[in-house]
């Protein structure tokens, strides 16, 4: 047992806290959005130049003007600004963005991460994620614990081109959540049904006690 | 000094040149400068560098420039979701310049606002930084990255007045306004062209100073990911 995509981004929506400004990776992180706590309240904020993310359309109110940064078409809402890309990065830049959830391919042990190519097989480009892990207040990523292969993305040393260097605050995957500390990872909670021993064989990064 | 042209070509006409520079606007399709794309495909002008988030879908936006061979190089953040691109791109016959996408926008707002250069934590410690000046600030380190001034800015509006005045419709702005800024000449396409004075001086995102060439039409505007919700 462990949790599955809705519940990973359940999890992390317990990390959003009110008032705050906040910034939705593409994958996962982009459901976050479905679990926001009642009576927090948070701005979404697509680095393509919106402040206040509304739901997806109903079908037929789509407007091909209105989309987010995975290229979905959205919706808008009563406290929504619009602006331009470098006023937006201004603002993540600048540090006014609290927390940026974002998907990953591997992190290390040390809060690299990297989430933006594999050589020469696929390249996506690192998109706004470089600007945001350098940016935002506090940075989480949401992943699976392993990759296709089965073999763990949680790390001693990223293998893949990192996306930043020692970004990585806390990270969420399908067995649990693990913090980014002195020395390693610290396990902070463990997904429903998973236990300590099945974490920790499942993790190449050292856990610290 | 009369800005409005009759299409997009007769914009372009004695702008383009092969192995120039070219900023574009728009963040996949949204807001892409489409007929002014189609106008450069038409021409033939080969050889070009553009400087771009995204590089369209396979048959539209810039990806007709790109099928055609058009392009030898971009300067882009993201590439995903179009095959041509990473095809020509892993077979070595099309150079790529990754750029973090805020990077690459202050570096046009910042070639358009007169600033050659500035520093940025954006990429320290990944391969963006190699071969790029470092610098301590205040205990962090950060990098120099240049700022662009590119020979031709090509940009979609909403509406624009005679002068101009370029205003802008919801996530459409995003690359439009620095990369217009960016450009020696600036050539904008919008839906109305509108008589001056009939814009709100107050509303205007995109002063008429920036641009020099403005034409109107019809535009197909595609949405890549057409998401919907149920009705309740």
């Amino acid at each position: 047992m462990a949790w599955d995509r809705n519940q990973m981004a359940a999890r992390a929506a317990k990390e959003l806290q009110d008032g705050w400004y906040v910034n939705l990776g593409i994958g996962i992180p982009t459901l976050v959005a479905n679990y926001i706590p009642e009576g927090v309240e948070v701005t979404l904020q697509s680095e393509n130049g919106m402040l206040g993310i509304g739901p997806f359309p109903y079908e037929g109110a789509e407007d091909p003007d209105l989309i987010n940064a995975g290229k979905q078409t959205v919706t808008d809402l009563p406290q929504t600004a619009y602006f331009d890309s470098s006023e937006s990065f201004a603002m993540i830049r600048g540090g006014k963005i609290a927390m940026a959830i974002l998907g990953a391919m591997e992190v290390a042990e040390n809060g690299d991460l990297a989430n933006w190519m594999f050589p020469g097989k696929l390249v996506k480009g690192m998109g706004g994620a470089m600007d945001l892990v350098a940016g935002v207040g506090r940075v989480v990523v949401v992943m699976d614990h392993a990759n296709k292969a089965g073999e763990s993305k949680v790390l001693k040393r990223c293998t893949l081109p990192l996306t930043g260097q020692k970004v990585v605050d806390r990270i969420i995957t399908n067995l649990g959540v693990m913090d980014v500390v002195e020395g390693g990872l610290r396990i902070v909670e463990l997904a429903e049904g998973v236990s300590d021993e099945e974490l920790r064989a499942s993790t190449e990064a050292t856990i610290v006690a | 000094m009369k800005k409005v042209y009759s299409s997009a070509a007769a914009a372009l006409d004695g702008v383009l040149k092969d192995g120039m520079l070219i900023a574009a606007g728009g963040f996949g399709l949204c807001g892409i400068p489409e007929l002014l794309i189609k106008a450069i495909h038409e021409a033939g002008t080969k050889d070009l560098t553009i400087a771009s988030n995204n590089c369209g879908v396979d048959d539209f936006g810039l990806g007709i420039l790109l099928s055609s061979r058009q392009i030898r190089k971009m300067m882009s953040s993201y590439v995903g979701e179009n095959a041509e691109f990473m095809r020509q791109y892993l077979s070595g016959e099309l150079e790529l310049e990754f750029n973090p996408q805020g990077t690459l926008a202050e570096r046009m707002r910042a070639g358009g606002a007169g600033i050659p250069g500035f520093y940025t934590r954006t990429g320290v410690g990944t391969v963006i930084a190699e071969g790029k000046e470092h610098k301590d600030f205040d205990g962090e380190t950060c990098i120099l990255e240049r700022g662009i001034v590119a020979d031709l800015a090509i940009v979609k509006g909403w509406k624009a007045d005679e002068s101009g005045n370029v205003v802008f419709r919801k996530t459409a702005r995003n690359f439009n306004v620095p990369a217009a800024k960016c450009g020696r000449i600036c050539v904008c396409e919008v839906e109305e062209i509108v008589p001056t004075g009939s814009l709100d001086p107050d509303h205007i995102h995109l002063p008429g100073i920036y641009v020099h060439r403005l034409i109107q039409g019809e535009h197909e505007k595609r949405i890549e990911q057409r998401t919907t919700r149920k009705e309740a």
